[in-house]
């Protein structure tokens, strides 16, 4: 071979290195600003959650109804497919997820740098340095006079938030006064202030599999999470509500905990 | 020469003119300023400030992220007093919180609240709370701004909450106003309102017993009976009731035969079998008059108080171990009838009639 023909499969080689980076590269600018929003699809198993309407059956072979599904998510952090990572900015990172209000099933993060995301975290509740902060500090979802009655998400005689609160009732929970079969799980616990106790802070980290979300300046991409409520029931503890109907501040609320950092999933992503 | 005098006359002129302006600016501002300070129908008190008593180590709340000012003091006051904080309209802050009794419930044992229900435990004083790093008798609450949440929305206390309180706040013919005179605008947000509360409670302050003027050498003096029961105090109490809070601030079980088995105290907070029945060690000042005593009110007077030292006290898995051996082998504090007598005594030269009467801290002025 001469030096015209090493010279001309060198200059392929680069040519077409070029060419893949900048395919690679498409069409846009680390610089570019957009938004990624993320829902969370609420089901139980393989159905649609319906509240009051629906029953279902757990792995204790339980019937059972939920009149209330609710959760905090926070810290949100999104990863690139070239491990850039982005730290949602603290105080714009605390979201509270109802089942009976439509318009909280889905987030929308602002700023993300753009790129292609394929992992992301976040915190299933309030992480504990915000537990301790002084009012001025709790706004928005955390505000502690944002929700009364049975959407309170605030222990105020232990103070600290509740993560998770699901309520409703089974056949199998034992009759309370009222002449109701109701079961209760208010899971909180932010490990302690001045004595360690509980902690139920849990980080789910997701991957998008073979998925990418694709944020650019204009086009905002979702992120569509399943969240199964039988994963709360069924895991490393199978919940029984005949034996724990109630549960709330207490060292059983573990167990659920344990369990429900699995209830999400990457189900689809729109680009 | 002329041209330079006229140049003078007209910078004389000028020189004049900016004077008078400046007097007639001076004037008008002095005149805003006087008109600003007239009181419309509250009058904040001059003595509203914040003072850390010479005896007192420095204080645990951050001033600096609420300071106290007469306006946000006497909104404070106003709330603390005010019935509308409840659901009826029948139960202020106040109504548990006596200023006579040392801002305690006189005459329970456990409070009595809306409704005439019962709470859990018997009222506590709101006195030197700024020097107190949890609230409650298990510490449950850890910052003085986040604890009216508890008995506004307790349904045994104030059984309210928190958002329908703001609302009546926003509607009321006065607060606004209150807000703004303290805040600077008429929003009423949770953390103005709790941190309003906040400013009235931290000046209730109690610093000035016959005991602390003979501490920092203000010219009173204790009687010889007073004097032992000090001696006493310091040797047999004071590894609890420490220093010049009367607390180092910890959970302890001082060994009450339980009561009701449901209040486990600390432990409902940190789920900690060690912290079964251990209690927040309460501060003695003013102990005289914040009567009945421990967390459920079971006893009437010091002198029960001081008999179940000397030989009620229980032995169990968390009695504190200063209380495991009394000299006799059995568990409590080795004291005598004078002895006992004599602590008492000491005790109420802890009574600060002062707090106990203060005009600004008073429901009525
Ligand atoms: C129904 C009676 C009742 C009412 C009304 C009430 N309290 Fe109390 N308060 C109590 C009792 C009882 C305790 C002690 C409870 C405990 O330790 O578990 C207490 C404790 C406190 C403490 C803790 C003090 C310490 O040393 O830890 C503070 C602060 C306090 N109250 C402020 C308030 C404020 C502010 C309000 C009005 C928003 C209020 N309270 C209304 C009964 C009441
Ligand atoms: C081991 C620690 C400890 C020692 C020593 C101790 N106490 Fe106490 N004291 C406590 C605790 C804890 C409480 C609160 C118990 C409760 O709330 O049920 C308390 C409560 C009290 C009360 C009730 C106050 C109130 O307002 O309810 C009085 C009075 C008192 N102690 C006096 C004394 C005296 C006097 C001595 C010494 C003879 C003493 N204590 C020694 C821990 C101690």
């Amino acid at each position: 071979m001469n030096f015209k023909a090493y010279f001309s499969i060198i200059a392929v080689a680069v040519l077409s290195l070029l060419f893949i980076t900048s395919c690679d590269k498409e069409e846009f600018n680390v610089n570019d600003k957009g938004n990624l929003v993320i829902e969370f699809d609420n089901i139980v198993g393989d159905k649609d959650l319906q509240l009051d309407t629906g029953t279902y059956v757990n792995a204790a072979g339980e019937t059972f109804s939920v009149s209330l599904f609710q959760y905090y998510i926070s810290n949100i952090k999104l990863k690139t497919e070239d491990g850039r990572e982005y730290v949602v900015p603290q105080d714009q990172s605390y979201f509270m997820i109802q089942e009976h209000k439509a318009h909280t099933h889905s987030i929308t993060i602002p700023n993300v740098p753009a790129g292609n995301y394929t992992e992301m975290s976040f915190i299933i509740g309030v992480d504990s340095l915000r537990n301790t902060m002084d009012p001025s500090q709790r706004t928005g979802v955390l505000d502690v006079a944002n929700y009364t009655g049975e959407e309170k998400m605030y222990w105020s005689w232990n103070s600290g938030y509740i993560f998770v609160k699901i309520e409703g009732s089974s056949p199998q929970a034992p009759q309370g006064p009222d002449g109701q079969r109701k079961f209760r799980y208010h899971i909180g616990g932010f490990g302690g202030y001045s004595s360690p106790t509980i902690n139920n802070i849990k980080t789910r980290e997701l991957s998008f599999g073979s998925q990418v979300a694709k944020v650019r300046k204009d086009k905002t991409p979702e992120v569509h999470l399943k969240v199964d409520v039988l994963k709360l029931f069924n895991g490393s503890s199978n919940i029984s509500i005949a034996s724990n109907p109630t549960v709330h501040f207490a060292p059983f609320s573990v167990n659920i905990a344990n369990n429900y950092v699995h209830m999400f999933k990457v189900d689809h992503i729109h680009n | 020469m002329a041209c330079i005098g006229r140049l003078l006359s007209a910078f004389n002129h000028l020189l004049m003119h900016t004077l008078s302006f400046l007097r007639a600016a001076l004037m008008l501002s002095v005149m805003t300023a006087l008109l600003a300070c007239q009181p419309e129908s509250i009058q904040p008190s001059r003595t509203i400030e914040f003072k850390v008593p010479a005896n007192f180590p420095p204080p645990v709340y951050d001033l600096s992220r609420n300071p106290v000012t007469p306006e946000g003091f006497e909104l404070g006051r106003r709330l603390f007093y005010d019935g509308l904080l409840s659901r009826d309209g029948s139960i202020s802050c106040g109504f548990c919180h006596q200023q006579s009794s040392a801002f305690t419930q006189h005459g329970h044992d456990i409070s009595h609240g809306i409704d005439d229900k019962l709470t859990l435990r018997n009222a506590l004083p709101i006195q030197n709370l700024a020097w107190e790093k949890e609230f409650f008798r298990d510490g449950g609450v850890f910052h003085l701004d986040l604890f009216a949440v508890e008995p506004i929305q307790n349904p045994n206390e104030m059984d309210e909450n928190l958002p329908n309180v703001l609302e009546k706040l926003r509607r009321h013919a006065e607060y606004p106003r209150l807000f703004t005179a303290a805040f600077g605008s008429p929003d009423i947000t949770t953390d103005r309102f709790l941190k309003a509360l906040s400013q009235f409670q931290l000046m209730c302050i109690s610093a000035d017993s016959k005991y602390d003027k003979y501490v920092r050498n203000e010219g009173a003096t204790l009687t010889d009976t007073e004097k032992a029961g000090l001696a006493l105090f310091r040797q047999k109490c004071a590894s609890c009731h420490s220093g010049e809070l009367f607390t180092d601030h910890s959970y302890r079980n001082n060994g009450l035969p339980v009561g009701n088995p449901e209040d486990t105290g600390r432990h409902r907070i940190t789920l900690n079998d060690a912290d079964q029945y251990k209690f927040r060690v309460p501060s003695l000042r003013n102990v005289e008059i914040t009567r009945p005593y421990m967390h459920d009110g079971r006893f009437r007077t010091l002198e029960d108080v001081l008999h179940f030292y000397a030989t009620g006290v229980v032995d169990s898995p968390t009695l504190d171990t200063l209380l495991k051996n009394n000299s006799g082998g059995q568990p409590g504090i080795s004291l005598t009838l004078v002895e006992q007598q004599q602590i008492i005594a000491f005790l109420k030269t802890l009574t600060d009639r002062d707090f106990l009467n203060r005009k600004e801290l008073s429901e009525f002025r």
